[in-house]
């Protein structure tokens, strides 16, 4: 009896498929779990948040609420795919996967399907050419003008030369850590540094033979490309060499607070690299406090709001939010649907007085995405942690990549994604 | 009643050795066989194929794969997952070297190589036995793992190290790529899951697989006997990876479309390869399929009915997932340490008699 109910329950879940047109569905593929749930839980909460605020505050986009449909892949592939297609028929709007192996293996599917993914500072760098990725997007920077980023700023401390000087990577051994090795490597032809490299496996509890190495070797700055419990491991592992701190750089995905705060003071001084604006310091704030957290919907515990991860959570929610406006005006619908949605997104223009607009004036670049370039500007800036305020603090401004390398870097990988695939260009 | 072997007369030797000498099980062996290849292509979506369908059957190979060294031959193996990856780097290998190679071809190639290399890795059984195995084999998973993330040639020395499956098509129609048909997958897949099942049954119960049999049972007799040791654990071994081999070939090229050595054929996929065949019996065909069946099925159907009915937030429904699914293997091996296929067997005997059990 009872095993019939459960069969029913089954059956009537994973065939109640139809689409029910009435809200824009964005789904959420997060993980909450495991070694990387650190990380992805502050993200989830700010793009749920967002569009709780977008239904409580604007009554929906438009006028047509927004549904958030949270599916758990715990960074697991096996279960991206289980997600992608359990969430794909459900009028979902655009996705979000945040990881990049799982990105690499829904290019070709959101591309065959018709729904766009937005992999914002993540996932396949050369998908900034919509010329060959119709339905990627990877506004408003990627891992490559990440690499630029560090790269310049380490220039800047040294006053434009740094021949001859030792950078390490330290980089989680999937393809997201080996993404920016290329770059890396093409800007140490130009600058003349020397580049090591230091793979740490999944999940990255132990690095104790990489940092050893790096105590040995002593690199005059470390990049670093972690995420998850190897952010802290690392951050931990820095510290007990007593590494200098102001000279260890991590990627966007290394400089949360989660990263930094088990390995206390000692982290004080670390950098990370960043796209968008830290703290709660905006009018949005604001209206999520009033809207969101106060009347008892904020998504999660509720804890994150104003972390690094959660605004980029909101950023990244923010921007799908917009790019769903610009679909409606384009087409005249506020009923849109993926394929619209795609339009809205190679459409979007974030201008200064829209960002005023949404309370989040300076939250993040402005930029204009169009046909060929799906990419935005490549602009990064460099925060830095005070670990005695516990804060993150911007210490320069967003500051170009270098696009001379980059740019022929992504035409080059482009062009060959589209001859393995036969893709023609668009755009022309 | 139902279960009636009575007047279920067999009039040769061949007849009465066949694999379903009871009507019963026959009819419902075809039966199923007959859903599977003429029903089941006509009702299947990309979700249910996806979330559930592709992952069982492939797994099934696996998991087959993995009973006939470890369930059949007695040699622990915890190489699984290097095995599959194998598999995986062949099939991408020989998909980008030659193009116009048939993926049927390729699938079966990728199997062949897994199979060389299992050989290779099976050596040390000659010597060691048991938990020693265990770890020599253990050392085959992180070597494997090692080697595809660390030679660029493996991976057509692409910049993220990802690999990813190009399309290819049988017959004018998509197996692999983004733009396949849930049925044509479905039945590419199955037509291997059939072959290879049969196959299997059929080995095992021939003079191979009684080697492999008197080999576990015990080793010294057997040789006593006049059962080659080195020759029947080998082949053991290079079965074995052949099966496994294909699995990890279909996993990448048909199910995945693009993989990640340490993520995807991690030291967890071995694991789960094992609980697969623990659960479902080992030294058992129907064993294999009943465990992949069940560790497919189960977090899915969970996840399901935690998030899609009861509404319930999805880290708590994982974490959920993770203590019901580990409840449920600790009891099963309380309660019955042979498996989902012994469970069968006693349901058969329970029919037999049934409904006048005196």
């Amino acid at each position: 009896m009872k095993l019939s109910k459960i069969a029913a329950a089954f059956v009537a879940t994973t065939m109640v498929a139809s689409p029910v047109l009435a809200d824009l569905v964005f789904p959420s593929l997060s993980y909450r779990t495991g070694p990387y749930g650190a990380n992805g839980i502050p993200f989830a909460d700010g793009y749920a948040d967002y569009f709780t605020l977008v239904n409580e505050r604007d009554g929906g986009i438009g006028g047509v609420k927004t549904k958030v449909i949270e599916c758990e892949t715990g960074y697991n592939t096996e279960k991206g795919v289980e997600c992608y297609e359990s969430t794909k028929g459900e009028g979902s709007l655009v996705y979000q996967p945040l990881s990049t192996g799982m990105t690499y293996q829904l290019i070709p599917k959101v591309t065959a399907d018709g729904i766009p993914m937005h992999t914002m500072g993540y996932g396949r760098t050369s998908a900034a050419n919509g010329k060959v990725f119709s339905n990627v997007f990877n506004y408003p920077a990627n891992y490559w003008n990440g690499a630029s980023v560090a790269i310049n700023h380490i220039l800047a401390e040294n006053g434009g030369d740094i021949k001859g000087k030792k950078i390490g990577l330290v980089y989680h051994n999937s393809a997201y850590g080996k993404e920016p090795i290329r770059t890396l490597e093409e800007l140490a032809k130009k600058h003349g540094y020397d580049l090591s490299l230091l793979a740490v496996d999944h999940p990255g509890q132990e690095q104790k033979s990489q940092w050893l190495q790096i105590r040995r070797e002593k690199p005059d700055y470390v990049l670093m490309w972690g995420w998850g419990v190897m952010n802290q491991v690392a951050i931990q592992e820095a510290a007990n060499i007593r590494y200098p701190m102001e000279n260890f750089i991590g990627i966007w995905w290394s400089g949360s607070e989660n990263d930094v705060i088990p390995a206390g003071a000692a982290a004080n001084g670390y950098k990370a690299l960043n796209m968008h604006a830290v703290g709660n310091d905006f009018p949005v704030f604001g209206d999520i406090q009033k809207y969101v957290v106060d009347a008892g919907k904020a998504a999660g515990a509720g804890d994150q709001v104003g972390t690094v991860l959660y605004n980029r959570g909101l950023y990244a929610a923010m921007l799908a939010v917009e790019a769903a406006k610009t679909a409606q005006e384009i087409h005249g619908t506020k009923d849109i649907t993926a394929v619209m949605m795609r339009d809205g997104m190679e459409a979007l223009d974030m201008n200064a007085a829209k960002m005023a607009g949404l309370g989040m004036a300076g939250f993040g670049p402005e930029f204009k995405v169009t046909c060929e370039n799906h990419g935005g500007p490549g602009l990064g800036s460099v925060t830095q942690w005070d670990a005695a305020a516990k804060k993150w603090t911007q210490i320069s401004d967003f500051g170009p990549s270098d696009m001379d390398v980059i740019g022929a870097l992504i035409m080059e990988d482009s062009a060959a994604f589209a001859a393995e695939n036969n893709i023609a260009e668009r755009c022309n | 009643m139902l279960y009636r072997e009575a007047g279920d007369f067999k009039t040769s030797y061949s007849k009465d050795q066949q694999t379903f000498p009871i009507a019963f099980d026959r009819w419902g062996y075809f039966l199923t066989v007959a859903f599977a290849f003429l029903i089941v292509p006509f009702m299947i979506n990309d979700y249910w194929l996806n979330a559930v369908i592709l992952p069982f059957l492939i797994y099934a190979i696996a998991a087959i794969g993995l009973n006939i060294l470890t369930g059949y031959c007695g040699q622990v193996s915890l190489g699984t997952g290097g095995f599959m990856a194998v598999g995986a780097y062949a099939a991408y290998k020989l998909m980008t070297g030659f193009p116009d190679l048939n993926i049927v071809f390729v699938i079966i190639l990728s199997g062949g190589v897994t199979a060389m290399v299992g050989v290779i890795f099976g050596l040390p059984s000659l010597r060691i036995k048991g938990f020693y195995l265990a770890v020599a084999t253990l050392a085959a998973q992180f070597f494997l793992v090692w080697l595809f993330n660390k030679v660029p040639w493996f991976y057509n020395y692409s910049a993220s190290g990802q690999i990813s499956a190009p399309e290819r098509s049988i017959f004018g129609f998509a197996v692999t790529g983004a733009n396949t048909l849930p049925h044509v997958s479905y039945l590419f897949c199955l037509c291997f899951v059939f072959v290879l099942a049969w196959m299997a049954r059929n080995l095992t119960r021939g003079a191979n697989g009684r080697k492999w049999m008197a080999i576990r049972d015990m080793d010294i007799a057997a040789e006593i006997i006049g059962v080659n040791p080195l020759k029947t654990k080998l082949l053991a071994f290079a079965i074995s990876s052949f099966y496994i081999g294909i699995a990890g070939a279909l996993l990448f090229a048909v199910y995945l479309g693009a993989a990640e050595v340490g993520e995807a054929f991690g030291i967890t996929k071995s694991f789960l390869v094992l609980f697969m065949i623990i659960i479902g019996g080992l030294g058992s065909i129907f064993g294999s399929f009943a465990g992949a069946a069940f560790m497919v099925l189960m977090p899915v159907l969970l996840k399901n009915i935690m998030v899609g009915q009861l509404g319930w937030p999805t880290d708590l429904a994982a974490h959920f997932e993770f203590v019901i699914v580990g409840g449920l293997i600790v009891l099963f091996l309380i309660l019955e340490p042979h498996g989902l296929a012994q469970i069968w067997r006693i349901v058969k005997e329970k029919l037999r008699l049934w409904p006048f059990p005196h």
